[in-house]
């Protein structure tokens, strides 16, 4: 879980960085997703390294997947299927601390697997072309975000992901056995924060731009 | 003060269960919780109705018997006291309070509010030791150990092994009970031949009784009456990879 989760994250982080090269124009954004086909070739044949991406990326999420529902299973069988609402009083439904972040851990999962696919049809594979096809990665992002729904969908989206991270990292750091004294798990908290506040305004940052007709 | 109390009856492991609501006049604020069931108990036996069964034992906060969910949360609305430890001046006067039994599937409900909690046990059995030779007794200081590590030694083995952690669990998770059995011995010098195998034992035992995994909500830190720290638990995970990169010895 906290493996494969860390490993998505870094890829999260570059994938961000990508996206934030729109701010160089049409050219430098176009280069860029070329570069990643072409990289290590002639060593590598054409996409071959951008698949070893991909096959790494595909493997955490599966794991990722995997480990999640065992954890959700075991959760189901010891609660009989009711988690924290498994007694009658409904006085202290978040108990003590509970947050949202960690309540929604496992929807908001499910829910960023399911953007995850329409991510790639849109963007990747250009099957779903809201506002016209192209064959220029940036024409499909000016084209797409130029329209609310879109850039909805996507907020929707990074919201959800914005507090599987905050929990996520942190619980990552601690399983790694990391949380080791209340300053260190104090530390921890902080940069799960900081990494998913990074992350979330980077990626928002292109399609709002796009929207406002900052970029066009 | 006058108080109404929805409590959990079962009959036993195979029925139902449901709640019953009680009325309960004239209680002290300085009552402990447990005595307002005693003084009903007192009463439902005047009145020929089967009391209310409850665990206790020193009714001091030290030995863990007790143990209850009021109004949903694990030895009720104040943190770090049992519920031995828990005064009717916590609550107001009128108030609606529900009581019900620890709950997660390796904890049977053996009656009313009492389960059975026999799978700690087997857990502490599984590794939560260490190996001496018996003799004479050995000199107080032929071990030094860090003032630290005493500590945190010493922290950990606050653990009354309540079960206040799996009821307030969301997974049903009992990681901080077996993180804290697990830091208590390994952070002394004599807990560490069986570092590796205490960790990688007791932590197969936990999954074996049928517990949940740990998620680091912290809710079990919270409601635990003798603040064992959500540290622990990276302790045992701490532990248990060192385990696994020594090929699982």
């Amino acid at each position: 879980m906290a493996v494969t989760g860390v490993i998505l994250v870094l890829f999260l982080i570059a994938h961000m960085y990508g996206n934030l090269k729109i701010f160089s124009g049409q050219q430098a954004f176009d280069d860029y997703s070329a570069y990643l086909r072409n990289l290590g070739e002639p060593l590598l044949p054409y996409s071959g390294a951008l698949w070893l991406m991909r096959v790494v990326l595909l493997a955490s999420i599966l794991l990722h997947i995997y480990a999640a529902v065992t954890l959700w299973h075991r959760a189901r069988a010891v609660t009989g299927g009711r988690g924290a609402a498994r007694y009658v009083s409904t006085k202290a439904r978040r108990g003590h601390q509970r947050s949202y972040a960690s309540f929604t851990l496992r929807w908001g999962g499910v829910v960023i697997g399911l953007f995850v696919i329409y991510h790639v049809l849109h963007l990747t594979t250009n099957t779903i072309a809201p506002g016209g096809a192209s064959a220029s990665p940036y024409e499909r992002m000016i084209n797409g975000f130029q329209l609310w729904p879109v850039v909805l969908s996507y907020t929707v989206a990074l919201i959800a992901l914005a507090f599987h991270l905050r929990h996520g990292l942190w619980a990552a750091f601690a399983s790694l056995g990391w949380n080791r004294s209340p300053r260190v798990r104090r530390n921890l908290n902080v940069m799960a924060t900081v990494v998913t506040v990074v992350i979330i305004a980077g990626f928002l940052i292109p399609p709002f731009a796009i929207l406002f007709g900052v970029v066009q | 003060m006058n108080i109404t109390l929805r409590v959990w009856r079962q009959r036993d492991a195979a029925d139902k269960g449901r709640m019953v609501t009680y009325h309960v006049e004239g209680i002290s604020p300085d009552m402990s919780f447990l005595e307002v069931l005693d003084m009903l108990n007192e009463r439902l036996t005047m009145e020929g109705e089967d009391p209310i069964a409850f665990d206790s034992d020193c009714r001091e906060g030290i030995c863990g018997a007790c143990g209850l969910v009021i109004n949903g949360l694990a030895h009720g609305p104040k943190q770090m006291v049992t519920t031995c430890q828990l005064h009717m001046r916590s609550f107001n006067d009128g108030d609606v309070i529900d009581v019900e039994p620890f709950r997660a599937e390796p904890f049977t409900v053996i009656r009313d509010l009492v389960v059975d909690r026999s799978s700690f046990d087997r857990i502490i059995q599984a590794g939560g030791y260490i190996s001496v030779n018996t003799g004479a007794a050995p000199d107080a200081h032929a071990i030094p150990v860090p003032r630290e590590d005493a500590q945190d030694a010493f922290d950990a083995a606050a653990c009354i092994s309540c079960g206040a952690c799996v009821a307030a669990c969301p997974n049903g998770s009992a990681s901080l009970f077996l993180g804290a059995k697990i830091a208590h011995l390994g952070k002394l010098p004599q807990g560490q031949p069986e570092r590796h195998s205490r960790a990688l034992r007791m932590t197969a035992q936990h999954d074996h009784e049928g517990f949940g995994g740990c998620t680091q909500i912290g809710e079990c830190e919270a409601v635990c009456p003798k603040g064992i720290p959500l540290s622990v638990i990276s302790q045992t995970n701490a532990d248990v990879l060192g385990a696994l990169a020594h090929g699982g010895k």
